[in-house]
This record gives structure tokens, C-alpha cells and sequence, in this order.
């Protein structure tokens, strides 16, 4: 019972704290001055799509497995932070997205495979994050539209011990405004 | 509740965390030093009178520096003014022998207790000294561990460590703990609760704060934590990735790894946030720096040379000089507190193995046949080495004397741990 009583009263805390549903595993990170415009309390099903319209493009769209701007991800070979020529398409279909909509923005989290030291595969997944907002500029995306971030080893997308997985988890995720 | 400011509401969910944390650190020790000093720690008088027996928290401490060899006394307590028949002590076989007391102390409702011991040194058959400890009942093991100390110092010569605490990272499922706990393991106290990872905890040199790296903010962010209190700040939060706290020896600065200028790169900052100013200019990555015991260096990992190598600068700027040339990959540089060695991480055929230098001679030696070694941290006195290391797959502890002697693996059922961080001294 007393047990029970703590779980209860530690739950009503974590409501209290707004504390998110379970989350896809990549959320992104807060940039101070930005709202995110996704309700997430809010009872309504429908808000957030709406809420989160970004000029000519919404979430939703983003999200379109139709659409090449569904693939968020690219990858990376082993201790190299080069963007390989076959992501070549998808970044500047992401690269033209931002350039037709100065106001979106971009989160890019690099990470790296477990293998070595916490704090250099965090130095590295930063690398391979600032690899890729470097092509975004260089194809026309602002700098204030992007910021990169690095998540280190800290987030496998693939917990598996194996170059299969540590080839998943070599990678930087592409987040816009909403979602992180 | 609803109506609490979300810094408050977060310390509760934090309490919470504490109050469910009971997660114990288990010692096991895999290897001993090849010279053992035999020593009798007899049973102190009135030790029964109370629950925790102080006599067996120090006795497993000297067993666990792999320093002593423990000589059977009997269960007969020896109180310190009683008298030592030295003959005897020497047909068992003891070098040094212990004896000692507990008494209750009452004054009002106070209840505490008066530890008096005496070291004997048994060959010589005199006193090499003694103390007197006065404590509550939940500090007899602090007792302990001041006894340990003192014997330890007085029979090897250095220091000993057995009062100091770790700092390491637990992560159970969804969920990480910044930990400290007593050098053996015993007390662990829940420092951070989270839902995101916690990296690279490091002690201030007093040994009051602790600063780290955590992603709460979705991002690496540095925090500076004093434990006392609870309260904890910014230390830096820039545009992209902050991580790689180090402490200058006097504690009132931190060398930081920030990635505002483009690429992780070393600056320097007041512990309070205050006054950044960049330490190094290269055009790859610069991380992991940590300050030399007299300030005068500052040693970090580059990938300037094409391969992730130990170099250092002068903490005043100047030029930087490669420490490591031997393999591919040498990481995580780690200074002895006597400035003469560096513990580090090397990549030999594939394995990540921890690593010890002696600066002047530049020879190496590997001190461990794990691969998956991690995160180096030395203990004050410089004898033993922490790291993090991988057994069946689980994260777990690992402590080894800068001879590779000794060796200790630190593990909590259920749960991968990390990160270790020795702190110093307790004054």
C-alpha cells in the first residue's frame, strides 16, 4: 500500500509536470526562442497537425512516406563524417525545403556507434552533424535555420552489439520546428 | 499542485527518484598485490552493543587494497588498553596487529559512540599510534573507513582512500541515476534523476560539486552541482553541443568542449559560467581536456593528426605537443595526482583497453585484458584506477592499481553503470 501511495503520488507530479507521452526515441531539442508548435496537452486529436503548419508545407506532409522528405536520416561509415553521394538527393530536397521557407527550422542530431570513448563519439556525432548543415548552407539553407546538436552514443536507434546496428545508430536525424 | 513552478514540481519528481534508488554497488576483488602485509584487526570491545560491526567494514577495506593479508584473531574482542602479547601475534604470523573499543556515549537523548584504536607494530613491539573517533550510530562505518586511513597510511606510507567517494551514471531501463556512493560501495545516494543520459561527471577539487554533462534539454548541456544542497546550474548551454567538463585544480574555473564555433573545440570558463574565452584553435575535433595536477598543462584528445591521439598545451596557449604515437586510437587522458603518469584508453587489435604512461619515459603498459574499457579515473592517492568496463554484456565498474595488480569489479544487479569519477580527499 505505501508503495502504491508513492507510485500514485509520483505519478500525479509526472501529470503535473506535463510529462510527455512516450516519445519516438529521437525527440528533439528545445531551441530558446522558438514555441514548439505542437499542443501536446491539448484534448483536441486534430490540433496539432494544424498548429504545426509551416508555410506551404505541414507535419503531416513531412511526414508523407510518399515524399523523399520523409527520410530524415543519413548515414555514416566508420569514424568518417563525410555525407556519402548516395544522400545526395535527400539533402537537397531537405536543402530546398528550407531555402522555399525561411522561417522553418532544423534540428540535426549526429550520433555515433557505441564503440570508444562517450565523449569524443559525441565530438563525432557533432561532426558528422555539422557536416551535413554545412551542405544544407552550401546549398542555400540559412545558418540561423539549423542547428546541430550531437547525441553521442548516448541514443542508439539499434541496441544490438554488431556492425549491422552500429551502422544504423552512425547517423544524423533531421528534425523541423514541431518536432523537437 | 498543479500550480508549482516547474523547477519545484521537478525537485519532487526528483525526491521520488531518491526515495525508490536503493540500487547497492557490489565488490568483487579479482586480484591481489604479490607482497601482502599480514595484519591481525581483532574485534573491538563493544562493537557488539551496536548493529553495524565497525571492525568487519575495516577489515574489508585493507582486504580490498590488496595491500594486507587479514591474520585470524578469534572472535575474543581486544580492547585498546589491554595488554599485546607481541610473541603470540608473531606465531600468527602478524606484521601489525589492531586493537580497539567502542563506547556509548550519553548525553541527553543523544546517543553516540567513542572509537578508540591503537596500532601496534608487532616485530618492533611498539605502538605506532592511535585515535579517537566520537560518532553517531550511522557514521560507526565513516569510523571505519578514518581507522582504515590511518592504517593504511601509517603502514604503506601514502595516503589512504577508503573515506573518499565515486560519482558514476546508472542506467536501468528508461532511466539514469547520477550516483555517488562511498569508496566501498556502501551509501549510494542519487545525486540526478533523469529520463535522458548523463555523461562525464567529474568532482570539483574540493569535493563539493559536481560537474557534468546531461541531455535532459534534449541536447548536451554542462551543470554544476553542489551536493549538500541539491542546487545545481548552467555551466554551459551554447548554440549546437556543450560537453567534456575538467576542473581546474583550484576550482574556480572549467575547461569545456562547446561546438558553437562549428566544430567541438576547448574553451575555458568560471565555474559559474562566466568570462569564456577558447583555449585551442584546431580544425578538427579537440575533446576530453583535463587540467595537469599543477595547472600548468592542459591535456585533451584530437583528431588533428588524422587519428583521435592524446596531445597537451600550455594552459596559457602556445603550441600543442603530441603525448601518443603508438596505434590509432588513444583517448580519455587522465592524470596521476602525482603528475607522472597518464592513465588513458588505447585500441589495440579492436579492444579498448585502459592504458598507463609514465610521461618522462613515454613506456606503456595495458593494465587490463577487458575491450571495452571506458572513462579512467584515478584514485586521490594515485594507487588505483576506476574505469568502466563491459562484463557479460552489463556496464559495470572496475578499479586496478597502477601496477595491474589489484584488481576490483564494482556492479548493481540489474543495471548497466558508468562513468565513474574518483573524488578527492575529504579534508
Amino acid at each position: 500500500m505505501p508503495n502504491a501511495l508513492l507510485a500514485l503520488i509520483a505519478s500525479l507530479i509526472l501529470v503535473a509536470c506535463g510529462s510527455q507521452p512516450p516519445a519516438p526515441e529521437q525527440t528533439g531539442a528545445k531551441v530558446e526562442d522558438r514555441t514548439p508548435a505542437a499542443v501536446k496537452a491539448d484534448i483536441s486529436p486534430v490540433a496539432p497537425v494544424v498548429a504545426s503548419q509551416v508555410g506551404e508545407y505541414t507535419l503531416a506532409m513531412l511526414r508523407d512516406p510518399n515524399s523523399i522528405l520523409s527520410k530524415r536520416s543519413v548515414f555514416f561509415d566508420f569514424d568518417e563524417y563525410v555525407v556519402k553521394a548516395e544522400f545526395k538527393p535527400l539533402v537537397e530536397a531537405h536543402a530546398k525545403l528550407l531555402v522555399a521557407n525561411p522561417k522553418i527550422k532544423m534540428l540535426i542530431q549526429g550520433n555515433a556507434d557505441e564503440r570508444g570513448s562517450r565523449e569524443y563519439n559525441l565530438a563525432l556525432g557533432q561532426r558528422r552533424a555539422e557536416a551535413l548543415k554545412k551542405m544544407l548552407i552550401l546549398l542555400g539553407a540559412k545558418e540561423e535555420q539549423i542547428e546541430a546538436v550531437s547525441l553521442g552514443e548516448e541514443k542508439p536507434r539499434c541496441t544490438e552489439h554488431g556492425e549491422p546496428c552500429w551502422g544504423e545508430n552512425r547517423r544524423d536525424d533531421m528534425l523541423y520546428t514541431g518536432e523537437f | 499542485m498543479m500550480k508549482y513552478p516547474f523547477p519545484r514540481c521537478l525537485a519532487a519528481v526528483l525526491l521520488c527518484f531518491a526515495a525508490v534508488a536503493h540500487a547497492q554497488l557490489s565488490i568483487e576483488i579479482t586480484g591481489a598485490g604479490a607482497n601482502r602485509l599480514p595484519i591481525g584487526i581483532a574485534n573491538f570491545t563493544g562493537e557488539r552493543i551496536i548493529s553495524q560491526a565497525l571492525t568487519s567494514v575495516l577489515r574489508a577495506d585493507l582486504e580490498r587494497s590488496g595491500l594486507f593479508r587479514l591474520v585470524e584473531t578469534g572472535v575474543e574482542p581486544l580492547a585498546e588498553s589491554a595488554p599485546v602479547n607481541y610473541a603470540e601475534w608473531k606465531n600468527r604470523g602478524a606484521d601489525a596487529l589492531t586493537v580497539g573499543s567502542v563506547t556509548p556515549v550519553i548525553s541527553g537523548s543523544d546517543s553516540r559512540y567513542e572509537t578508540r584504536f591503537l596500532l601496534h607494530d608487532v616485530s618492533k613491539q611498539a605502538v605506532l599510534g592511535g585515535q579517537t573517533y566520537l560518532s553517531s550510530a550511522t557514521q560507526l562505518r565513516t569510523a571505519a573507513h578514518r581507522i582504515a586511513d590511518y592504517i593504511y597510511e601509517k603502514l604503506i606510507g601514502e595516503p589512504g582512500i577508503f573515506s573518499t567517494r565515486i560519482a558514476y551514471v546508472v542506467k536501468s531501463t528508461g532511466r539514469y541515476e547520477l550516483q555517488i556512493a562511498d569508496a566501498d560501495g556502501m551509501n549510494a545516494q542519487t545525486a540526478l534523476a533523469s529520463r535522458e543520459p548523463i555523461i562525464s561527471p567529474t568532482w570539483s577539487p574540493d569535493g563539493t560539486r559536481l560537474a557534468y554533462v546531461s541531455f535532459e534539454a534534449k541536447k548536451p548541456v554542462v551543470y554544476v552541482h553542489s551536493l549538500a544542497t541539491g542546487q545545481r546550474h548552467v555551466a554551459a548551454n551554447f548554440k549546437g553541443s556543450n560537453s567534456a567538463p575538467a576542473w581546474s585544480p583550484d576550482g574556480k574555473k572549467l575547461a569545456v568542449v562547446l561546438s558553437k564555433d562549428g566544430s567541438s573545440q576547448m574553451y575555458r570558463l568560471n565555474a559559474d559560467g562566466s568570462g569564456v574565452e577558447r583555449l585551442a584553435i584546431s580544425s578538427g575535433i579537440d575533446t576530453e581536456p583535463q587540467f595537469s595536477r599543477d595547472g600548468q598543462f592542459i591535456y585533451f584528445t584530437s583528431d588533428r593528426g588524422g587519428s583521435p591521439q592524446i596531445y597537451r598545451i600550455p594552459a596559457g596557449g602556445g603550441d600543442a605537443q603530441r603525448i601518443t604515437f603508438e596505434g590509432s586510437y588513444n583517448v580519455t587522458p587522465r592524470l596521476s595526482p602525482d603528475g607522472r603518469s597518464m592513465a588513458y584508453i588505447s585500441r589495440n587489435d579492436g579492444r579498448f583497453q585502459l592504458t598507463l604512461m609514465d610521461l618522462e619515459t613515454r613506456q606503456t603498459q595495458i593494465l587490463t585484458d577487458s575491450g571495452k574499457d571506458e572513462s579512467p579515473s584515478f584514485a586521490p592517492n594515485g594507487r588505483m584506477i576506476i574505469y568502466a568496463t563491459e562484463v557479460g554484456g552489463r556496464g559495470v565498474l572496475a578499479a586496478v592499481s597502477s601496477d595491474g595488480r589489484v584488481k576490483q569489479k564494482l556492479s548493481v544487479q540489474v543495471a548497466d553503470v558508468r562513468e565513474p569519477s574518483w573524488g578527492p580527499f575529504i579534508k
